[in-house]
């Protein structure tokens, strides 16, 4: 008896290790990797053991000391791997550019002369403590928050207080708060269409269904580019729209619909269109047919009966739809990047940017987890405000 | 019969070619409790949804109480419809199901709640108010679509099929249910259904229908000891049917000649001689044995015995029939393949158009 | 138990078995497009056929983190990748690149200076500058002042949305001489006047990403003028009859090399297809698909004359014309492309 309950709790156990492998490889490795990515910070004071011990006692003000100049001469002359200087140059030139080219100049320096330690005579730029607080900080610890603070305009002053970057020099933020309300927007523009629309679709049968849900589809079927030319052309200022207004006698001049926020919000609300209409119609077909004329015979107006009936019991589809159109528009920014103007850049745009542009991978992850957590937020204040909804019911 | 207070006039629906209702003429009294029989596709359900609102005729008038309603949207006919499935709405309570309609009419909180717990007292529910249509079986969840229906005293109450998904017991006993409530409230009921036993309970009228048309109407008693019809025989209760010619008739009854030669005598209109009719025989109404005269007697062989508990059904092989027979369990029972005699009387066989 | 193992097993299995393939074939990664299209039919297709071994293509839209994580995951699955003269900059210093063997090549001075590497070999050298309708404008825009003065040309102009090119083009329209552009944009003032000259004609801006869009831009009148790469520009004049001009004067020139990533399983035959396709006879037929210029001395100077008006490298076009500056943007471009986006966002 006991030997066949844990017989079949093996059993079980092995018809859910593929799902359970597949949630490690594709969900939980990678948010531990973009965790460790945004706060770890290890090279520093692997690459440079000696400099670290000696940087420490530093001030950071004061002209740089001949003992930390030799520590750091000898770190250079030890590091045998190639990529591992590499990183290290990555790390403090992202903290202070120049060290991409100052870095290779002294290595090569010190290695050709093996007592060459003033590395002032070397560079000028040695002599200068700006070059140094980026070695004692990276130097100093192997996690840093120094990635989440940029990711949010944010820095360490010298002193080690949080402070805000100078003006001009980062808009992560301001990035981060648009990308959220074009999120929303197209949120807003999917639901205002893709409701009716689900509606209309959930209502006619056979070949007019089946039409209406294949125009819906047919921008998941064409390939960006494609899309992105087609919108350029309907949108430019004598694209098709325009012309057309204007020979309509409508407008005057051309509308601003290109390389502004309202074509980014045309384009994405276009592609994104299916992600709200598919779950609200699968959500109306399977309303009883009876409900509306059932409402209709106990005294309900055609509006009142949509608005206390078909649009509660829809909500179900509204709300994954919505999520599902916000969740995927805040990952755009290919198209916010062709049909958008100066202002209409995504923050994934930036974070692919470090990620394949810089290999940057410390501010990749920090900006994802900034975005992820300012998400898992939102939808945690959109379940407690629905739950509260549900409760008042 | 008093004014009608509800009538069609000549009023058909076709749905592109295929005509579903063919100039139908009906009226009913207030207080009226109507059902509408008739195999899938006769156009019952039509009829009652061109009445409640949700179908237009394409030609013809409905009138309701004197004022003709066809061009008036359902929200406005107040009229109470029960549906097939019910259709509770499942994002609301019991109590709010059945406040919908005294919302609607912008009622006063105070007199709705009082409305909503009678109502719901009325079908035994009063208990439930707060529990979701999902969290009740079948038969409350009937009984809440019919409060619902009658919570806001309509004149007419339309009921389609209500109690086609229950079991055979809950359906017996919502049957005595809404036939009371019928005679308390004195409601005006059109009732739609397949199921005959049901019709049979439950009305004052059966209206039969095949083919968008009536073929009968008429008291339960009428249509199920008087078929006009063969449709209406066979549709109604199980019947025998024998085929014959009219030898001769006269005084409501016929001598009818089967093509065995032997003659039989059935109630029947005038009919001229030479003319092909079938009888039909309720199984009930034929008895094992010789009878006295005036009365039809056959001889036949059984076939088959079939048990059915409270009685036995025959099979007969009879002068090139086949009969069906009810035998009452106080007779001894035959055995297949015992020849026998059986008799049955004018009045019960009725000769119906073909 | 047994059963859960096996499942397991049969999981990594197959996990393991869309990893794990047997010996992979040479694969060359270039930039796609008309330009890859030309490159399989002068490079890649004859190098299989001598070889007698098959040559896969693949395309990528650069970025030098791709670069990295292949290397850095071991055993990358690119062997031969044509890449952007920081990627090379970048990868040469972070050492993710295999050695060239310049005596396959012919040796240094074979090519132009600025194509030689230890880590690359040049492949083309192409131009980043002014373009302009020649039918809309008959007396065009000839110098970055031209472009920033909307008076003597109204209308919208075309820059690609990123610091590098912009700060230099702002530089160049301000009085700086293309020669000492570096030089000022190497100090916080001179970074600080190129975004002061870039907020001027902010108002007038289209900013394009990708590089068929100028062009776009271009056709519909959507801008009258706008940064471009000369090759497209020959490209669209070609294929669609086009009378765009490019203006060579005050264009910044960029070298595109060959590098073998390191680790890679074929850098032997890697290192074969990059000697071939920078032997003259295999690359003097590039113009003729693509109009660029040819690193390799040998094979620029048996280009066809009437391609050589097109292409960066003819000496009269290189006279005004300045290299980009790839260790400057190795340096700053995290930090000028953090502030370009803030002015951006402004």
């Amino acid at each position: 008896m006991k030997d066949d309950r844990k017989r079949s709790w093996l059993v079980s156990l092995a018809l859910v290790a593929p799902l359970v492998l597949f949630l490690v490889f594709f969900f939980a490795a990678p948010l531990y990797t973009m965790v460790s990515a945004a706060i770890s910070d290890p090279i520093g004071a692997r690459a440079l053991p000696h400099t670290s011990a000696i940087i420490e006692r530093w001030d950071g003000t004061s002209p740089p000391s001949p003992e930390m100049q030799t520590a750091f001469a000898e770190d250079l002359r030890a590091i045998d791997d190639d990529q591992l200087f590499g990183d290290l140059v990555r790390r403090l030139n992202s903290a202070k550019s120049g060290f991409r080219t100052l870095m290779p100049k002294t290595r090569n320096a010190v290695k050709a002369d093996p007592a060459a330690n003033d590395l002032v005579a070397i560079d000028e730029r040695w002599s200068d403590p700006a070059f140094w607080q980026p070695v004692k900080t990276a130097t100093a610890s192997t996690i840093t928050d120094r990635n989440l603070l940029a990711a949010v305009d944010l820095e360490r002053s010298t002193a080690g207080d949080i402070q805000e970057m100078p003006e001009g020099s980062s808009a992560n933020r301001a990035t981060l708060i648009r990308t959220f309300v074009v999120s929303l927007s197209v949120t807003l523009a999917c639901l205002l269409i893709g409701l009716p629309y689900a509606m209309i679709a959930a209502s006619v049968d056979g070949w007019k269904r089946q039409l209406l849900l294949g125009a819906v589809l047919l921008p998941l079927w064409t390939s960006l580019l494609v899309r992105t030319a087609a919108w350029f052309i309907l949108l430019q200022d004598n694209g098709l729209i325009n012309s057309s207004l204007t020979a309509l006698g409508l407008i005057n001049s051309p509308l601003p619909l290109i390389f502004n926020r309202a074509g980014v919000i045309i384009a994405m609300t276009h592609v994104l269109l299916p992600f709200m209409v598919l779950p609200i119609f699968s959500v109306l077909i399977g309303i009883p047919k009876n409900l509306m004329p059932a409402a209709a015979s106990l005294g309900a107006p055609p509006l009142r009966a949509f608005w206390n009936v078909l649009l509660p019991m829809s909500t179900r589809g509204i709300v994954s739809g919505s999520l599902l159109v916000f969740m995927s528009a805040l990952g755009y920014y290919i198209t916010p990047a062709l049909i958008g103007g100066a202002r209409d850049q995504m923050i994934s745009s930036v974070i692919a940017y470090y990620a394949t542009g810089a290999a940057n991978w410390g501010m990749a992850g920090a900006l994802g987890l900034v975005l992820l957590v300012a998400t898992l937020i939102l939808y945690t204040v959109y379940l407690r405000l629905s739950g509260e909804e549900q409760a008042k019911r | 019969m008093q004014d009608p207070f509800i009538s069609f006039e000549k009023v058909s629906k076709s749905f592109g070619t295929f005509n579903v209702v063919d100039e139908l003429y009906l009226s009913i009294s207030r207080g009226e409790f109507v059902s509408m029989l008739g195999p899938s596709g006769s156009g019952k359900t039509t009829i009652l949804m061109m009445l409640a609102g949700f179908e237009k005729p394409t030609s013809g008038k409905i009138f309701v109480g004197g004022r003709q309603v066809d061009a008036l949207p359902p929200h406005k006919r107040n009229m109470g419809v029960v549906f097939q499935n019910y259709a509770l709405f499942p994002h609301m309570s019991v109590a709010e199901n059945v406040g919908f309609p005294l919302k609607m009419r912008r009622m006063p909180r105070a007199e709705a709640d009082g409305r909503i717990k009678r109502a719901l007292d009325m079908v035994q529910l009063g208990t439930m108010s707060e529990r979701r249509p999902s969290q009740l079986s079948g038969g409350q969840q009937q009984r809440v679509a019919l409060a619902r229906a009658l919570v806001f005293e309509p004149e007419v109450v339309l009921m389609d099929e209500p109690l086609g998904a229950l079991d055979k017991k809950l359906r017996e006993q919502m049957q005595l249910d809404i036939r009371e409530l019928h005679r308390r409230l004195g409601l005006t009921i059109i009732f739609v259904t397949h199921d005959q036993g049901e019709a049979l309970t439950m009305s004052d009228r059966i209206a039969v229908f095949n083919h968008g048309k009536i073929e009968q109407i008429g008291k339960p008693s009428e249509i199920y000891d008087h078929p006009t019809t063969r449709f209406v025989a066979e549709f109604v209760g199980e019947t025998n049917l024998i085929m014959g010619t009219i030898k001769q008739s006269g005084d409501g009854r016929a001598i009818i000649q089967l093509p065995s030669g032997s003659t039989l005598e059935a109630s029947a209109p005038n009919l001229n001689a030479g003319t092909q009719v079938s009888l039909s025989i309720r199984p009930e109404r034929i008895r094992s044995g010789k009878a006295q005269a005036p009365a039809n007697i056959l001889s036949g062989t059984v076939r088959d015995v079939v048990y059915h508990g409270d009685h036995l059904q025959l099979l007969l092989d009879a002068d090139g029939h086949q009969l069906l027979v009810r035998s009452d369990r106080a007779v001894k029972a035959p055995e297949a393949g015992q020849k026998m005699d059986f008799s049955f009387a004018p009045e019960d066989c009725w000769v119906v158009a073909q | 138990m047994k059963l859960l193992i096996s499942s397991l097993i049969a999981c990594s299995a197959l996990i393991g078995g869309t990893l794990t393939t047997q010996a992979r074939d040479l694969t060359v990664v270039s930039w796609g497009g008309n330009y890859q299209d030309a490159q399989k039919k002068i490079y890649f297709e004859p190098f299989a056929k001598e070889t007698g071994k098959p040559l896969l293509d693949e395309s990528w839209d650069g970025g030098y983190g791709v670069l990295q994580a292949k290397v850095k995951a071991g055993s990358p699955n690119w062997d031969a990748v044509q890449v952007e003269s920081e990627e090379l900059a970048l990868g040469c210093a972070d050492g993710i690149y295999e050695p060239i063997d310049w005596s396959k090549l012919g040796g240094k001075e074979a090519y132009l200076p600025a194509a030689v590497s230890d880590c690359g070999v040049g492949a083309i050298v192409w131009s980043t500058g002014i373009g302009y309708d020649g039918d809309k404008l008959k007396e065009g825009p000839k110098s970055w002042a031209d472009f920033w003065d909307v008076q003597k040309f109204p209308g919208k102009r075309g820059l690609r949305k990123g610091a590098k090119y912009s700060l230099e083009f702002a530089l160049m329209a301000d009085g700086v001489a293309p020669a000492d552009v570096y030089k000022v944009l190497g100090t916080p003032e001179g970074v600080d006047r190129a975004f002061k000259k870039l907020d001027e004609i902010k108002p007038h801006m289209v900013w394009w990403e990708a590089g068929a869009q100028p062009l776009q831009l271009l056709s519909s009148g959507e801008v009258v003028m706008t940064s471009a790469y000369n090759g497209r520009i020959t490209g669209i004049n070609r294929s669609e009859g086009k009378h765009f001009n490019f203006v060579f004067p005050q264009s910044i020139y960029a070298i595109d090399s060959w590098v073998i990533l390191k680790g890679s399983e074929n850098k032997d035959a890697a290192m074969d297809f990059i000697a071939f396709a920078g032997k003259p006879e295999n690359q003097s037929k590039l113009p003729e698909y693509v109009a660029y210029g040819l690193p390799n001395l040998e094979a620029a100077k048996m280009v066809d004359a009437k391609f050589q008006p097109e292409l960066p490298t003819t000496p009269a076009n290189l006279e005004n014309a300045i290299p980009l500056n790839a260790d400057f943007w190795t340096d700053n471009s995290e930090e000028l492309t953090q502030r370009f986006n803030a002015w951006l966002a402004q």
